[in-house]
């Protein structure tokens, strides 16, 4: 089996196995929503404040849905055994984990873009930053899901990794957090976010070509 | 080891042997604590009774004797605990690793210090105990990455994998340090004002800078000394079966 056949199986076999159990996909995708209704309830119903708040709110929101899925990226594979033949196979295994990284993404990360113009409305965020958002949450929860991989492999040997996990991959999303909060806020007030936009590709395009490695060297230390 | 010179080699494959550096550092303790003194106390003497106060902060601008070489520390030691992971990870060294592992909970007290240090600093400057200021705010970043890093190692059993497993975490906080302070100070001037946040960086006098540099040095040293004996006694604790600590404890009894 050639490499990008291997490859294109991981996420076939993925998704296939995340649509027979769709509540990994809708579990993230409900955090999410909820978290967010939470903020109006708790700091009232003032449409300016949450409007000006609104960028956070949903970056930060998103970050935290996407740490909540992380768990589901290597659990079920760790438990059943296939992670080991992903290690053991001849192919590389960082090119592997990015496949699998590829299914999570799409299946945890995406519906997180589709939700998010519904609760820019909640929130009452300008018309004009709506597509901003979802740029940044194009570029950015990718990014997500390849930095949370490394603290899923490092984690996902050990029976109560949850707390631990948030310890350890929260820190490193804050470049992410900041750039994209920033750019939805920027385009929010007319302004030009094309250095935002830049530097969240640069992240994206390092996270591709770094995370994969010490992701894989985890893995082998976590089955070891 | 072709790229290597062979007496650095040598070095520190007599390094990576437990009972030789056990024996080694213990040589040097006292040495080592007679030269952090040494640098400690005019540090001290310099920076809190010659140096003349500032003009505009008066004494308060005297912890800087404290805040700055901690800050200092905070970020060597996590690029040490790194260079030693990485030399863990390559060559199976387990010194490397336990130096590694012992710097930690060292650099997270160095980059506690640096934050409280600036904290009290900053009430009679900025009027307020936290200021979301650029340093501060990837000081305590630095933070949650040592607590990370102590967290990871407490929570696997089998130590051997926890090293490996710490390793690989600081050599990719290593890598994301860089861009989380940049990220850090970027987002902060675009957020707040130009209010106070730095200290103007125009030539400090030299009586002010000397003790500093003492300082510095000393902090270093101290740095040395704790994580040798921590590294001496997770040493201890992990070798307790092997045959030169049981003689070692047998002759001492």
């Amino acid at each position: 089996m050639s490499l990008s056949h291997a490859f294109f199986a991981i996420i076939r076999r993925d998704l296939l196995l995340a649509l027979r159990k769709r509540s990994e996909i809708a579990n993230p995708l409900l955090f999410f929503v909820l978290v967010i209704t939470l903020f109006p309830l708790g700091i009232g119903a003032r449409p300016q404040l949450l409007q000006a708040i609104a960028p956070g709110i949903i970056w930060v929101s998103a970050l935290l849905a996407a740490m909540l899925s992380l768990d589901s990226l290597f659990r079920s594979d760790f438990d059943d055994g296939s992670l080991e033949q992903i290690v053991l196979s001849p192919h590389p295994t960082s090119v592997l984990v990015l496949a699998k990284v590829t299914a999570h993404w799409l299946v945890t990360g995406l519906p997180l873009l589709l939700m998010a113009p519904l609760l820019a409305v909640f929130l009452g965020m300008p018309q004009t930053s709506i597509g901003i958002l979802l740029l940044t949450l194009l570029l950015g929860t990718p990014v997500l899901s390849l930095i949370g991989a490394i603290g899923v492999a490092l984690t996902v040997g050990l029976r109560r990794g949850g707390m631990i996990l948030s310890l350890l991959v929260l820190p490193l999303y804050v470049p992410v957090l900041i750039f994209a909060g920033n750019a939805v806020e920027m385009a929010g007030n007319g302004l030009p976010v094309t250095a935002q936009i830049n530097i969240l590709i640069a992240l994206l395009l390092l996270a591709l070509v770094l995370a994969p490695w010490p992701t894989a060297a985890a893995l082998k230390m976590s089955i070891s | 080891m072709f790229l290597i010179p062979d007496p650095i080699g040598k070095f520190f494959h007599r390094m990576a042997s437990p009972p030789h550096f056990y024996a080694l550092t213990e040589k040097l303790m006292p040495w080592l604590t007679v030269f952090f003194l040494l640098l400690l106390l005019p540090g001290l003497y310099g920076g809190l009774v010659l140096a003349p106060p500032d003009y505009q902060q008066g004494d308060s601008y005297r912890i800087i004797y404290i805040h700055v070489p901690s800050a200092w520390m905070s970020l060597f030691i996590y690029v040490v605990m790194a260079t030693a992971g990485a030399i863990g990870l390559i060559w199976r060294i387990k010194l490397a690793e336990i130096v590694a592992i012992s710097s930690a909970p060292i650099g997270a007290s160095f980059t506690f210090i640096a934050l409280v240090t600036g904290s009290l600093w900053g009430k009679p400057m900025w009027g307020t105990w936290w200021v979301w200021d650029a340093r501060l705010t990837s000081e305590l970043i630095l933070l949650f990455l040592y607590l990370g890093v102590i967290g990871l190692y407490g929570a696997i059993d089998d130590k051997r994998t926890a090293s490996k497993a710490v390793a690989i975490l600081a050599l990719v906080g290593v890598v994301n340090i860089p861009i989380i302070h940049y990220s850090v100070e970027w987002w902060n001037t675009l957020h707040q004002g130009p209010t106070v946040t730095k200290m103007d960086k125009p030539s400090i006098h030299i009586s002010m800078l000397v003790p500093l540099l003492l300082m510095a040095g000393a902090f270093k040293l101290y740095y040395v000394i704790a994580m040798l004996q921590r590294a001496r006694l997770e040493l201890l604790q992990r070798e307790r079966n092997a045959q030169w600590v049981k003689a070692m404890l047998g002759k001492r009894a």
